[in-house]
């Protein structure tokens, strides 16, 4: 199975959300915040190379000399999930011997980064989430819903709760 | 927000840039914004090229087209592309296995037909004696649980729709001789407006099928065999009652509607294109009218309402959670 980032991110947000996401029922693309999520991709860091997909599997924002690996993100709010989406890509382009130093979490709006680094705990926790999300993914059900405060800004909150 | 485009005039249809642009011949023009639109209705004559339909397609943009008599042709579906296999697998399952299938039929009837049972039970509130016709359709709705396949469930849903119309000779304040549904062509005044706004309600949910992951061919209470996009009939049958039949009450009481709206000659088969806009008018008021919903705790349309829809079917096809039809609660 193929692990992109964006799962190892919704690993963190919420089970449900991964699981349908890995069956294509994604509500992303109508969803407010995920159009202006892709409008302020489109309009930061234009002077870099952006989107450089990886074995049609890892999609990274954009890479400084194949050394630091930048992640741009609208707002801080479920930073953990964006810091081991930016870990898990350090770790997967390691595995291709490509020396990657660290990555960095962008937030342009907000004028702020934050430096993202993966050591050996790190890196052995990461083993541990991927096959739960293999797990979660093969199960027969998607997980029952979670309902945590931020299930109201999700772009799954209506088809969850309806 | 999005919107729904419904364009009378006829002309050419082309992509001007970024926009699509309607030229009237006299080179009056009307430029669709393509990031606002959800869906394009053509009721005029209009030319148009590729070129046009490969933008509305990669924009995701459903078109629905529409005869010089206002009636429903087809629609330009674009190429889907938010599939999910499992969930085709699972639609398929659902219909191909007789009980499963029921389940499902079923439940659009029930709500179908509750949403029916408001509508009389509203008039009747309001002065107008239904009170047999209330006593029926109850007796009728306890049949539906009791179908044993999709004939005899069809069997009973006839029966409510005969009972249904003997209300709206009752309800119209308008002298029409309605005594029962007859189509191609419909024979009076609301015949014809029967089948004009089904048409456009089962247009709306189309549209809204179109954005969830479903397939539009595999329906469970009409046959998929029917080369049509039968779901959204399927799901059409439940809003109905609110979105077409309120609306031609209202529009009738109100003498919004009246026999100068109708070519007579047509034998009231042909809706005059102004009564067209003013009906479509009404339709879209109607679908956009938000009410505050129980669960989601939001205010949502009725548009939208057929969208949650296609969630909660979804939802029952992945057995996530057993599909409750949408009843009217307000």
């Amino acid at each position: 199975m193929k692990i992109t980032g964006t799962m190892i991110n919704y690993y963190f947000v919420c089970h449900r959300k991964l699981w349908l996401h890995v069956h294509r029922l994604s509500f992303e693309e109508q969803h407010e915040n995920v159009q202006l999520g892709k409008l302020l991709d489109q309009s930061s860091y234009t002077r870099e190379k952006k989107q450089i997909m990886i074995d049609e599997t890892v999609n990274i924002d954009f890479l400084q000399d194949w050394k630091i690996i930048h992640e741009v993100k609208k707002s801080k709010s479920m930073e953990e999930s964006a810091e081991w989406q930016v870990r898990y890509y350090i770790s997967y382009l390691r595995k291709k011997g490509i020396a990657v130093e660290r990555g960095i979490l962008d937030y342009p709006l907000l004028k702020k980064r934050k430096e993202i680094l993966l050591n050996d705990e790190e890196e052995e926790k990461l083993k541990d989430i991927l096959l739960d999300i293999e797990y979660i993914s093969n199960q027969e059900n998607a997980p029952a819903t979670i309902n945590k405060k931020w299930c109201k800004k999700c772009a799954f909150y209506e088809y969850c709760f309806s | 927000m999005v919107e729904s485009y419904y364009l009378f005039s006829s002309g050419e249809l082309k992509r001007k840039d970024n926009v699509v642009r309607m030229t009237a011949p006299d080179g009056r023009f009307k430029d669709i914004k393509i990031e606002m639109t959800r869906d394009i209705y053509l009721f005029g004559e209009t030319s148009m090229n590729t070129k046009c339909l490969n933008f509305l397609s990669t924009n995701k943009i459903p078109m629905h087209l529409f005869n010089y008599y206002g009636y429903y042709t087809g629609s330009f579906y674009p190429k889907e592309v938010n599939i999910s296999g499992n969930l085709l697998i699972r639609q398929v399952e659902h219909y191909t296995d007789e009980t499963r299938r029921l389940i499902i039929a079923k439940e659009i009837i029930y709500s179908a037909s509750y949403n029916i049972y408001r509508n009389v039970r509203y008039y009747h509130q309001r002065g107008k004696d239904l009170e047999t016709q209330l006593d029926q359709l109850k007796a009728l709705r306890k049949l539906i649980s009791r179908a044993k396949n999709i004939q005899e469930l069809m069997g009973i849903e006839g029966n409510i729709h005969q009972v249904y119309y003997t209300c709206w000779a009752i309800v119209v304040n308008q002298k029409i001789d309605f005594q029962k549904r007859v189509k191609r062509p419909p024979d009076n005044m609301i015949n014809t407006l029967i089948s004009f706004l089904n048409s456009l309600v089962y247009t709306s949910c189309l549209s809204e099928i179109y954005v969830s992951q479903l397939n539009p061919t595999i329906s469970y209470l009409h046959s998929a065999s029917d080369r049509r996009f039968s779901l959204s009939l399927d799901i059409a049958e439940i809003f109905k009652p609110i979105l077409v039949d309120r609306l031609i009450f209202s529009l009738l009481n109100k003498k919004v509607i009246s026999e100068s709206d109708f070519d007579t000659e047509s034998n009231f088969c042909y809706l005059k294109k102004n009564a067209q806009q003013k009906i479509l008018k009404a339709y879209n008021e109607r679908l956009e009218k938000t009410i505050k919903h129980r669960e989601l705790k939001r205010h949502i349309s009725y548009r939208h309402l057929m969208r949650l829809e296609c969630y909660k079917l979804i939802k029952h096809l992945m057995n996530d959670k057993n599909y409750e039809g949408f009843k009217i609660w307000w």
